[in-house]
């Protein structure tokens, strides 16, 4: 398929990408593109000009503290995930990225190509905020820290603004984690998907059910189900599913992933 | 802008539009038609090629991403004439009927068994799960990929 026109840069480094994006409007990041250069495909986004972050080594890499927290650079991908040793500390991480499309989506997709498209039904954006990431954002005015919780501003929109770049993404040291979803055929579209941690109380966060993860705190995985229909969200229906079953979904795989994270 | 790519060994120096697809540029530009445009969407595995040994759907990435990149795709697979052994086992299992799909499942099996010579079953269809094929039901397929596997 034809794309539009666009102009193609490969900065050398992260400062020259950030001069790069700020300097055109019509500037926009190319991470992994397994998502963007189809929603390119489509015309549903036509940037003027690709910033290509494929080669900047600043932005690639997973580092274990000596307290546990990994810290993994936002071009890493999928696959990198999966088979890194120091990953391995948080194993949620690796699990899910496993259940994306497929292997070689996985080879170029990345963590931050993931969380910054926000796209309603991708895994990483609840994962992320079950888990309590902190994403770290860089642009001319220098380096932020933003909670995951705050990081998801809307469908498609995140924290990073214009000129704007996410760098890396904290994850504190943790185990009991728990992951489900519903989706269509076996690594599909997703319909509804749930992740879960365990520290004392069980805290769950909600994909595909609103614009940005939906967050639910219980006492117990047995509270989570009560939890989710409290929570008076209102998910919406497509295609695929009505926002009834969304809903039943929704109780569904937040008992789930908090089973799972409460057992491990 | 200028692109030099090494494909199946052979280097090419091009003039390429950023906005061509790998894929594009591979069939239409380089001439090398064995890596075929299935979906066009991402989805099917046919386009499949290997990038400096990475196994990549060559339709979501641009021509000009490849630049200085080392590529394989199903044409470098066999050597003067003679098939390899995935190759020879997909003739012998019959793991294709309109064989629209076999240059990225070639691309894809041959990927795995470079990462992991005996792969079980389950990690053959994991391993193939980017590719789609609308003959075979899959079984030969598979079949044709574990008789290879040591």
């Amino acid at each position: 398929m034809l794309l539009r026109e666009v102009e193609y840069a490969k900065p050398g480094s992260v400062a020259e990408a950030l001069e790069l994006l700020a300097a055109n409007d019509g500037a926009r990041a190319l991470a992994g593109g397994q998502t963007l250069i189809n929603v390119m495909k489509a015309r549903a986004a036509s940037p003027d000009m690709l910033v290509d972050l494929n080669g900047l080594a600043e932005l690639r890499g997973i580092e274990l503290a000596g307290d546990g927290t990994l810290t993994i650079g936002a071009m890493t991908t999928y696959t990198e995930l999966m088979r890194s040793a120091e990953a391995k500390a948080r194993p949620i991480l690796g699990e899910v990225c496993a259940t994306i499309a497929d292997v070689q989506v996985r080879n170029r997709g990345t963590i931050g190509g993931n969380v910054c498209s926000n796209d309603p039904t991708n895994h990483l954006p609840p994962l992320m905020v079950a888990v309590g990431a902190t994403m770290t954002v860089l642009g001319a005015g220098g380096e932020r820290d933003v909670a995951a919780e705050d990081f998801f501003l809307g469908v498609y929109m995140t924290a990073v603004g214009p000129g704007e770049l996410l760098t890396r993404i904290a994850i504190p040291a943790g185990k009991k984690d728990g992951f489900a979803a519903v989706t269509l055929g076996a690594e599909g579209t997703c319909i509804c998907n749930a992740a879960a941690t365990v520290n004392g109380s069980v805290r769950v966060a909600l994909g595909c059910v609103d614009a940005v993860p939906v967050v639910i705190h219980a006492d117990s995985p047995e509270g989570v189900a009560d939890a989710v229909r409290a929570a008076a969200i209102d998910p919406p229906s497509d295609v695929h599913a009505s926002a009834d079953y969304r809903l039943h979904l929704a109780a569904v795989l937040a008992t789930r992933a908090a089973k799972e994270a409460a057992a491990r | 802008m200028d692109v030099s790519v090494t494909v199946n060994g052979t280097t090419y120096a091009r003039d390429v539009e950023p906005r061509k697809l790998l894929i594009h540029f591979l069939r239409d530009d380089l001439d090398l038609t064995g890596s075929h445009v299935g979906c066009d969407t991402g989805n099917c595995g046919a386009c499949s090629i290997l990038v400096d040994g990475t196994l990549v759907k060559s339709c979501m990435l641009l021509a000009v991403q490849a630049d200085g990149a080392k590529i394989e795709t199903v044409e470098g697979l066999s050597e003067n004439g003679e098939l390899t052994a995935l190759q020879q086992s997909f003739n012998e299992h019959h793991a294709l009927q309109c064989g629209y799909c076999t240059p990225g499942m070639l691309m894809s099996a041959t990927a795995l068994l470079r990462d992991n010579p005996s792969p079980s079953e389950d990690e053959i269809k994991k391993a193939l799960q980017g590719n789609i094929c609308r003959c075979t039901g899959y079984w030969n397929i598979f079949d044709a990929v574990k008789a290879v596997a040591k």
